[in-house]
């Protein structure tokens, strides 16, 4: 238990930060963690000894928040582009650094959730391609495919302002 | 070169820093080349680092009470174990306590010498000199040869700087350093990002010729191996595997250099 404490306690960071940006109220993201840190403390000794702690206790919160999303309907509130009206896309851009922030949090929680995931577990927690296929138990191509998505939607988000981007890309079309 | 076409998700493993250098140095010479991905490429590295730069404050905030991971730990393990046990096991555990401990009373700081301590100092220089702003090194790249023949003067050896350019990392410098087991180098070298990275080298006493291992401190990682009596430690907030192969190029330009 005490390899648990060595390799957990420092990822607790992490988790918070990831758990926030999936579920963006404090208190939700905190439970979330708990929940999780918990689960992990009762399932040590059920873990691939071979496996690597970080992409295993990341799975296990991406699992619970995905189910939680899933019970209660509770998510970042998700605009399909083609649906957004101009107040929703295009906020007014600002020099300031916290404003700018807050902005691009905002277009991440319009990415659907899936996207969503891959970006902020590469991009922010520094997962590889392949760890982070393990934590969403999805093929590397897809990890690659969605990672693609998040990026361009993104980037089509944060230029909402200007209407010209918006159309220019077919990849973006949502085919759900 | 290895004549491979650039891919999307070469254009990816270049913004993530998830490509070797022999493929990044590829990618770099594509995107000169191609100015309009060149600029798709680098719109994703902003958004890269706006997201990390957004959502940083929160792993720096103080964890709250709820998750503390020890404290789950123990409250978990207490009502478990009936009283008469928990005696048995008190009165087992002090004799067992006490034997494992005389047993490991040289092992207690299992990394008191070898690759392991090397590993230890050089996290230890990377926390201190890293973040500096002001003077991170004490001799800059452009007087490298007054740093490699000062420092090759002090460690008694001929000192070589790593050259990480085709790992898309630029020398910055270097130090000489006070270690437990005498002086060391520290080299210093940074991105376009401005991630920092450090090399230290010093003479063996221990482990003269150990392969690589792996070690990690919070989110820095490294590398540390020793090669006919000197030992080397990469380190840097990479990700492992890319470290790993940045590791492997220092060595192979340490082992042509002797």
């Amino acid at each position: 238990m005490n390899d648990m404490l060595r390799l957990i306690e420092p990822l607790i960071p992490s988790l918070r930060r990831y758990a926030r940006a999936l579920a963006k109220d404090r208190a939700v993201a905190d439970d979330l963690v708990q929940d999780c840190l918990e689960r992990a403390v009762s399932r040590w000794h059920q873990r691939r000894v071979d496996g690597d702690a970080r992409t295993w206790i990341f799975s296990i919160l991406h699992n619970l928040a995905i189910s939680l999303f899933r019970q209660t309907g509770f998510r970042g509130k998700h605009l399909p582009l083609d649906d957004a009206d101009d107040a929703a896309l295009g906020q007014p851009a600002s020099q300031e650094d916290q404003l700018k922030y807050s902005d691009v949090l905002g277009k991440v929680s319009q990415l659907p959730e899936e996207q969503r995931s891959v970006l902020l577990l590469v991009a922010v927690e520094d997962l590889s391609y392949v760890e982070a296929a393990r934590v969403l138990d999805i093929p590397i191509g897809t990890v690659m495919s969605r990672l693609s998505r998040a990026r361009e939607r993104l980037l089509v988000l944060m230029e909402g302002d200007d209407k010209r981007v918006v159309p220019l890309n077919p990849r973006l079309r949502r085919v759900k | 070169m290895t004549g491979r076409p650039i891919t999307e998700d070469d254009l990816h493993g270049y913004v993530d820093g998830l490509i070797d250098g022999t493929r990044c140095a590829e990618v770099a010479a594509y995107l000169q080349d191609h100015p309009e991905v060149a600029a798709r490429t680098a719109s994703y590295a902003k958004q890269r680092d706006t997201l990390r730069a957004a959502l940083a404050p929160i792993a720096e905030e103080p964890v709250p009470p709820q998750l503390n991971i020890a404290r789950m730990l123990e409250t978990r393990r207490r009502p478990r174990i009936s009283k008469w046990v928990a005696s048995l096991a008190a009165a087992l555990s002090i004799l067992i306590g006490g034997a494992v401990g005389w047993s490991l009373r040289g092992a207690v700081q299992p990394a008191s010498e070898g690759v392991l301590a090397l590993a230890q100092e050089a996290a230890d220089s990377y926390g201190v000199y890293a973040p500096d702003r002001v003077r991170p090194v004490e001799i800059r790249a452009s007087e490298g040869k007054e740093l490699v023949n000062w420092t090759s003067q002090r460690l008694q050896r001929s000192v070589t700087v790593p050259d990480l350019a085709s790992s898309g990392y630029r020398f910055m410098g270097g130090r000489l350093l006070a270690t437990p087991h005498g002086p060391a180098v520290m080299f210093m070298y940074d991105d376009s990002r401005g991630t920092r990275l450090v090399v230290l080298s010093r003479a063996m006493a221990v482990d003269q010729n150990m392969p690589m291992i792996p070690h990690t401190r919070g989110a820095v990682n490294g590398f540390a191996w020793a090669d006919k009596g000197v030992g080397y430690s990469l380190v840097g907030p990479a990700a492992p595997d890319v470290l790993h192969s940045i590791a492997d190029s220092v060595r192979d330009q340490v082992k042509r250099g002797i």
